[in-house]
């Protein structure tokens, strides 16, 4: 087999590109450019908090961070009231957002490596208290985010969006990380086998806790940006990227056993999330239908990649 | 060893009669037959997918579809059985079945429990969305009447929760197959050893479970009266912790069906308890992710070293 | 599920062999367990199994119980006509537990025994437990309703055995009780040897493997001695010594001249002193004993007591190469070359980033040392056969500038021209001033180190170094000699 054929990234982007031609061959009112626009536009919350999800994924079977929507909601709330829509703030705002992401993965980590707790179940737990803080903090405010800040977040440069060069960047940078940094060779080592890392020489605990933070903070950026795109903060803004996170991970190629991940497939399955909706909606499918694909392809993508993992 | 970790039922029990005491302190009136209705009214349907979960953490695995499940059963309630029951029974049955089948799939191709549940829910909730694209539907009279029935001495939540406790532990701390399940999550090798078929095991696991989501589903429905595609989406995070806070564990096959109803009740509980305080409503999440992390710290406190080992 | 209730044994088949093997062969990839075995097992007989770890025990009894399918030959169970163990009444004692933690002795039984059923059963299988605790070991002191994760090691190893005793609707016919003492005091495990016996008295067969000599010649009837995958003997127990016995065992021949062309090394000061073991700079010192005696424990424990999951020091104070690759050493996703430099990434990393020319270099120069036989260490490291990848495990800790490299049994399933060029690596390091903790289960390896500390359940039963040295003082000291009363 040919070496680009391997690459597990590779099926990630074929399907997308495929759902882009097959919306565009039904003429789904806007151009190719227009589409590809809007993919990217929406694709970039979606690649933010699933490159950070992927981090903790690869740390191996039971790590996942279910808190992702909390932290969004949470860090977009407080960043919008701290700046209060008052120009020149933005840097305060993006402070606000990034303290917010490294105070939860703090506590997340806290709670999984203190009280010996399942990461499921102490994210789970910590983003209900987190999810209660942003209300409260939130509660009758209709903040908007500074007009700069606003303007940033739905511009351009380039004819690129502003919030998918910001994901691009952070992306970069967590493939840089991974590819050719130590930490990253350690991640990978602690989600192969943690034991053999440990025994290797790798500080196993302190990756596992920068995991934990990234995650927290990726997801914060991600709520402050897409708070800034959308014109202020709501209670449910996080909610769809739960699933989507650990959605665009996996069909991404990166393994759900640990030990393995992929930056560039994430950004092919964030595509490809969202052209589905949209070539689904182009065939005038309704919201069932997409949903019910959805579930399908994730259910067929692992199942193809177990079959793949087994007679390799 | 410890009086809480020799019985593990013992702290679920301490947690929801503190809760009920505070309860009963901050707002007397509630200590009455309308009032712990008033408390308790949603606890069955939470406490049946509690149940569900736990049947599916009981394996070693984990369920991130059973809120959408719940959702999709309701709506089937709301629609088709209403309109005609026995094409609405006979949807419940396929779905009860698919969920075994979904266990078996997952022990045969040795996928990831976590992720093939995940894609799952997005196959129940577009279901749903087929069923009822918009909140509606109605329920059938005679659930309506089951869940709205007024039993002597006791409101219908709590009789119905002693219930599902009752017949859920027979089932699964008793009976000998329950007691083969445990082993499973226990130690699978030795149960395999001992002649029996894991997919099988698992498949019944499973579609005990969809058993248990589909009833979930009947009891909202009777609850609400009708139904809609995400009546049931934080169900999933509910019965996780429903199952934990009861005294369960991810893994080993520890679980206890009392326990994990008593966890729900808890949980809902929580809910009523705090929009009687002066607290705002908006903190009743929160409290409920507190109330875990405390209920989740005692318990390494109480189960001691045996805990803390690494 | 289906259990057949037992046939009776009618009288054509009194005198048939319980289990007959016929020129069985059990090869793992090129690894043969078991050569050519022939064996019969009747009624009555109590056959006592010994021999050196990997001498092919655990793979014969696992041809008996069914667990694995030999190569070639046959496997017959003659008196029952039975088509595969479970039906014949043959019943394993495991090393490791098939017990289920969360479940009670009752419930425990219920897993085994799947026709108990019914209203009841619960009190039922407490009783069948209870009886068969009760007839071998008087005094328990269990309950039938306690979970079995409250129970001690040696309660756990009880009940074990109590459920394979019990009738769970048929009856035992062969008991295969491998180490079933390892874990009981004296006084519990005088018990067994005495069920045993009256098991046998009464018709049954027992395989039973210990490495307590003294209870082999206490209840064995008849002792196999294997070695190298063969029966070297098979006889009558009385026709063996204890001495005799180990003479059979292990190898006659032994040739400690190798050693003396070594230049005698200086030793420096101690630098590691753990629970009495003990370790100079350059010396080599040798773990010994059983498998499963507490050295891998030990030495583990050495290595994360002196390392942290938290903060990365630069130059380890020690590295570690793992024996059991799959469990404590091999990423299995990666390639050889980050395999191999995971142990000194850090040290010569600039911001944090991997200083990609120098692993390139430090890789290919370990390559050509240990001879790594691969065309580019950027394959992936399953690419490689067994005994290279376990090179690439010494490359990693090798590589390193830490001072005390500890090794696991590392030349598990290492072909030959390996191991004599990793013992002239070990011994050219050590020169240099390293110090080598090293546990093996082969004997004439640990032979070639300045010590030797010989472990017994768990502890150090004696240190020898010098003239003391010797494969038979380290098998005597592997060896519990005495009657287990003692």
């Amino acid at each position: 087999m040919p070496n680009v054929l391997r690459r597990p990234w590779l099926w990630a982007w074929l399907a997308a590109a495929a759902t882009f031609a097959a919306t565009l061959a039904l003429g789904s009112g806007r151009g190719a450019g227009g589409l590809a626009y809007a993919a990217l536009s929406f694709g970039a919350f979606a690649a933010i908090v699933g490159v950070g999800q992927m981090l903790v994924i690869t740390l191996g079977p039971g790590n996942v961070d279910l808190s992702i929507p909390a932290t969004m909601t949470l860090s977009a709330t407080l960043a919008l009231k701290a700046m209060d829509g008052a120009p020149d703030t933005v840097l305060l705002g993006l402070g606000v957002a990034l303290l917010v992401g490294l105070g939860t993965g703090m506590a997340n980590f806290a709670l999984i490596f203190l009280l010996r707790l399942p990461p499921i179940i102490a994210t789970l737990a910590a983003s209900l208290v987190y999810q209660s803080l942003a209300i409260w903090s939130n509660r009758g405010l209709r903040v908007k985010p500074p007009q700069a800040l606003a303007e940033f977040a739905t511009g351009r440069t380039l004819e690129i969006p502003n919030v998918a060069l910001v994901g691009l960047a952070l992306s970069i940078g967590v493939w840089i990380v991974l590819e050719r940094g130590v930490w990253g060779r350690w991640l990978l080592a602690a989600g192969q086998n943690p034991r053999a890392a440990r025994l290797a020489g790798v500080p196993v605990e302190r990756v596992r806790a920068t995991a934990y933070l990234s995650v927290s903070v990726f997801a914060a950026v991600a709520g402050f940006l897409l708070a800034s795109f959308s014109g202020g903060a709501a209670l449910n803004m996080g909610a769809e990227y739960l699933l989507m996170s650990i959605a665009v991970v996996i069909i991404g190629g990166t393994s759900i056993a640990g030990g393995f991940s992929n930056v560039p497939g994430i950004w092919g399955a964030a595509f490809f999330m969202f052209l589905v909706v949209s070539m689904l909606n182009t065939y005038g499918a309704g919201a069932g239908a997409r949903s019910v694909l959805t579930g399908v392809i994730i259910i067929g993508i692992v199942i193809a990649a177990s079959s793949r993992r087994n007679h390799a | 060893m410890t009086l809480f970790s020799r019985y593990r039922i013992l702290l679920p029990i301490a947690s929801l009669a503190l809760l009920l005491a505070v309860t009963f302190y901050v707002q007397p009136r509630t200590m009455s037959y309308f009032g712990l209705n008033l408390l308790f009214n949603l606890a069955v349907p939470i406490a049946l997918a509690t149940i569900a979960q736990m049947l599916i953490i009981m394996v070693n695995d984990i369920d991130l579809g059973i809120g959408a499940f719940v959702s999709l059963a309701a709506c089937v309630a709301a629609t088709f059985l209403e309109q005609s029951p026995l094409i609405g029974a006979m949807i419940m049955a396929a779905l009860i079945l698919s969920y075994a089948l979904m266990g078996a799939m997952i022990h045969a191709l040795a996928l990831p429990a976590i992720v093939v549940t995940l894609g799952m829910s997005f196959v129940w909730g577009g279901l749903a969305l087929f069923l009822l694209p918009s909140p509606g539907g109605t329920s059938p009279a005679w659930l309506r009447a089951i869940m709205t029935v007024k039993p002597p001495l006791m409101p219908m939540a709590l009789v119905a929760a002693c219930l599902i406790a009752g017949v859920t532990h027979w089932l699964i701390a008793r009976a000998g197959i329950g007691t083969v399940l445990r082993g499973v999550g226990g130690n699978a090798d030795a149960v395999r050893r001992a002649g029996w078929s894991l997919v099988r095991l698992k498949a019944l696991a499973y579609g005990l479970a969809g058993l248990f989501g589909v009833l979930a589903g009947m009891a909202l429905v009777g609850l609400t009266t009708s139904a809609d595609a995400n009546i049931a989406l934080r169900y999933t995070l509910l019965s996780i912790a429903g199952v934990i806070l009861g005294g369960g564990e991810f893994t080993g096959g520890k679980v206890s069906p009392a326990g994990a109803v008593i966890g729900a009740l808890t949980l809902a509980l929580a809910a009523s308890f705090l929009s009687f305080m002066r607290l705002s409503p908006d903190w009743q999440i929160g409290a409920q992710g507190a109330i875990l992390i405390a209920v989740l710290a005692a318990r390494l406190l109480f189960n001691g070293r045996d805990g803390a080992r690494r | 599920m289906d259990e057949p209730a037992l046939q009776p044994t009618g009288p054509s088949r009194e005198t048939a062999p319980l289990v007959t093997l016929t020129d069985v062969t059990k090869r793992f990839g090129a690894v043969t367990a078991l050569n050519r075995v022939d064996l019969d097992i009747r009624a009555g007989e109590c056959l006592g199994l010994v021999g050196h770890n990997g001498a092919g025990k655990s793979t014969l009894v696992s041809l008996i119980n069914g667990a694995l399918a030999a190569s070639s030959g046959r496997v017959d169970f003659p008196a029952s006509s039975a088509d595969h163990a479970l039906a014949a009444g043959v019943r394993s004692v495991f090393q490791e537990l098939s017990l289920c933690p969360n479940l009670s002795l009752a419930e425990n039984l219920r897993i085994a025994h799947a026709d108990l059923r019914g209203w009841g059963w619960r009190r039922r299988a407490g009783a069948e437990i209870e009886a068969s605790l009760d007839t071998l070991f008087p005094g328990h002191g269990i309950a039938a309703d306690a979970l079995v994760e409250t129970l001690s090691i040696a309660q756990r190893q009880m009940v074990e055995i109590a459920i394979r005793f019990s009738p769970l609707g048929g009856a035992p016919k062969l008991l295969i009780l491998d180490e079933p003492t390892s874990s009981l005091d004296a006084g519990i495990a005088n018990q067994l040897l005495e069920a045993i016996t009256r098991f046998c008295d009464d018709g049954g067969a027992v395989v039973f493997i210990s490495h307590m000599l003294g209870e082999i010649f206490r209840v064995a009837s008849r002792i196999l001695v294997m070695k190298d995958g063969h029966i070297v003997a098979d006889e009558a127990a009385d026709h063996f010594t204890r001495q005799g016995l180990v003479d059979v065992m292990g190898h006659v021949a032994t040739a400690p001249e190798s050693d003396s062309e070594a230049s005698p090394r200086q030793l420096g000061d101690v630098l590691v002193e753990q629970a009495g073991l003990q370790a100079r700079r350059g010396e080599i010192v040798g773990l010994s004993g059983l498998a499963g005696h507490g050295q891998a424990e030990a030495l583990a424990r050495l290595y994360l007591d002196a390392t942290s999951a938290w903060r990365e020091t630069g130059t380890p104070p020690m590295v570690f190469v793992a024996g059991d690759r799959k469990r404590d050493g091999l990423l299995p996703l990666g390639s050889i070359l980050h395999n191999i430099s995971l142990s000194f990434l850090a040290t010569t990393a600039r911001w944090g980033l991997v200083d990609r020319a120098s692993e390139r270099r430090v890789g290919d120069e370990w390559q050509r040392r240990i001879g790594i036989r691969t065309q580019t260490l950027s394959n992936p490291i399953l690419s490689l056969s067994g005994g290279n990848q376990q090179k690439v495990l010494f490359a990693r800790a090798l590589a390193s500038a830490a001072p005390i490299v500890i090794m696991d049994d590392p030349m598990r399933g290492v072909d030959v021209g390996t191991k004599q060029d990793v013992y002239a690596l070990v011994r050219a390091e050590a020169t240099k001033g390293r110090t080598f903790l090293w546990y093996s289960t082969e004997t004439e390896e640990v032979c070639q180190c300045d010590r030797v500390f010989v472990y017994r359940n768990g502890a150090i039963s004696a240190a020898l170094s010098g003239d003391a040295l010797t494969e038979a003082k380290i098998l005597e000291a592997s060896f519990e000699m005495q009657e287990s009363e003692a």
